[in-house]
């Protein structure tokens, strides 16, 4: 059912009785011609981008739980484009820009609000770092712009400025359209409109193993509800990448560590930006309900069990409370943790793999969220096609062999 | 946080205390006989399973010295800490007399 004016109309005085499933639960077919596995919003994205681009429907996204209950779920929902090289200006502004439209092709409200996005800078040597960012993203024509801490705190009322804190503000790097979006609805969004061009989206439904014929193609994958045959698998599982390519008989160039956020109790609109500060691990933003949503740093140490220890969750808050002072009374109501697969140029993999017929999109790191749109955009390419899209191809795995990675670790800093 | 058992000290000590270090028994190529492959996969490529995993941390508030430890990665439960130039412990076993939780 179309969501329109005249449907909420309608269903407002009918008693919202009206309303059906937003997408099909099928039974899994024998075979499909691409078999997507991660029911996150990458998946969803890349699904719905095959069949609304590509003409490519006969499509299954495989979720082992339910769809966008993993790093979809657990992210702070921010997005930004204003990243330094250029192969990375070009794969966030690609997805930056189908953010701008993203809920009326998809007649679901993902409800993008570009509000800004404030880097801060803390010292000389980071205000340095950060305005080379400004410069390089204004030449590649990514909008951003240095503020001195006057005009921060113009952006961002509520920001300590006080030039005699522990980590003062000297600036920061303002993205006026980057902001924030609905992590849920993006998920339900992509899996509604791909779920409508004919791809079946099937919960409660693992990948348990990758079957390969005697060339070491894919022929198919084991699921808890049975095995599928296919030529074409798309490995979207962040925080398992490499449990599935383990799967396949492949290593991958990443380690899995746990990214920690939380929330506060709902406040009246006290908020207008988005606020980061990459040195001390500290991000926050208000949603729309009015919870401040918060993100810290990744724990230590390499996990799967998506909870993270309370001294990283603690360092943060402590940041928060002295850069927003007002948030020193909050109650914060939830802390959870979602399983972030990093690379060692912090940048994410996309494409081919050892295994003929299966590709990852993979490695996000930090930072996925934002790019949720473009990342299965691309990725629907390389599924139709076999060959990377151009945006993509700089994000190859075989990058690591060659040398040539995309380094945003140090040249980004590391909150993405 | 985690409860790591420093088998210098012989104590168990909160996480603050130690530095991760990343995976373990890792073995640098022979730098005059290795392929690309074989440099890719030391410098990059980790084994970064979902269960039982070799890892080094050192315990930089303490002792100083660096420590292997074996921890499962789906519940962070610590199988057992080991002295750099042990051998692995087979999963399950509790290492080289330092065994913790």
């Amino acid at each position: 059912m179309k969501f329109s004016f005249v449907s909420l109309a309608r269903e407002g005085l009918t008693g919202h009785l009206g309303w059906t499933p937003q997408w099909r639960s099928p039974d899994p077919k024998p075979a499909y011609d691409v078999v997507i596995v991660g029911g996150g919003g990458h998946g969803l994205a890349t699904a719905y981008y095959l069949a609304e681009e590509y003409g490519v429907a006969n499509v299954a996204v495989l979720e082992k739980g339910w769809l966008g209950g993993g790093n979809t779920g657990r992210n702070t929902t921010i997005v930004r484009s204003n990243y330094l090289w250029e192969a990375s200006e070009a794969i966030y502004a690609h997805s930056h820009r189908l953010w701008t439209t993203l809920a009326e092709a998809l007649n679901y409200n993902v409800m993008f609000s570009p509000r800004g996005v404030l880097q801060l800078a803390h010292n000389r040597h980071e205000a340095a770092a950060l305005k080379r960012q400004v410069h390089a993203n204004r030449l590649a024509g990514v909008e951003g712009e240095w503020v001195n801490p006057a005009q921060a705190k113009a952006v961002c009322p509520i920001l300590n400025t006080d030039p005699g804190i522990r980590y003062p503000v000297v600036g920061g790097a303002l993205q006026r359209t980057g902001g924030t979006a609905r992590h849920d609805a993006v998920a339900w969004g992509f899996a509604r409109a791909a779920s409508g061009r004919g791809v079946d989206i099937v919960q409660n439904c693992e990948v348990t193993g990758v079957r390969r014929d005697a060339s070491g193609a894919v022929i198919g994958v084991e699921t808890t509800r049975g095995a599928i045959a296919t030529k074409t698998v798309g490995v979207v599982v962040a925080g398992h990448s490499s449990v599935v390519a383990a799967m396949a008989g492949f290593r991958l160039p990443i380690e899995s560590f746990p990214l920690q956020a939380l929330v506060s109790e709902p406040l009246k609109p006290v908020m207008p930006c988005v606020a980061m500060s990459n040195a001390i691990h500290a991000y926050m933003s208000q949603s729309d309900k009015g919870e401040l949503v918060i993100g810290a740093g990744t724990d230590a140490y390499t996990s799967y069990s998506q909870t993270g220890g309370l001294h990283i969750a603690s360092a943060t808050l402590e940041a928060i409370c002295e850069l927003f002072p007002i948030a020193s009374r909050l109650k914060m109501m939830r802390n959870w943790a979602g399983i972030v697969d990093t690379t060692p140029d912090r940048s994410p993999i996309i494409g081919k793999t050892p295994v003929p017929g299966l590709f990852v999109n993979c490695g996000w790191g930090t930072g996925g969220f934002k790019a949720t749109p473009g990342s299965g955009h691309l990725f629907a390419h390389q599924l139709a096609t076999g060959e990377p899209h151009p945006i993509a191809a700089p994000f190859a795995l075989d990058r690591f062999r060659s040398g040539a990675l995309v380094n945003e670790a140090t040249a980004a800093a590391v909150a993405h | 946080m985690l409860l790591i058992r420093c088998p210098y000290c012989e104590m168990d000590r909160p996480e603050v205390e130690f530095r991760y270090a990343g995976e373990a028994h890792l073995k640098r190529p022979d730098p005059g006989a290795a392929t690309d492959a074989e440099w890719t996969d030391f410098l990059y490529f980790r084994a970064n399973p979902k269960g039982a995993h070799a890892e080094r941390w050192r315990h930089a508030a303490g002792c100083g010295r660096f420590l292997n430890c074996l921890r499962d990665t789906a519940s962070d439960r610590i199988l057992a800490t080991y002295r750099i130039g042990e051998p692995r412990p087979t999963a399950g076993q509790r290492g080289g007399g330092h065994a913790n939780g």
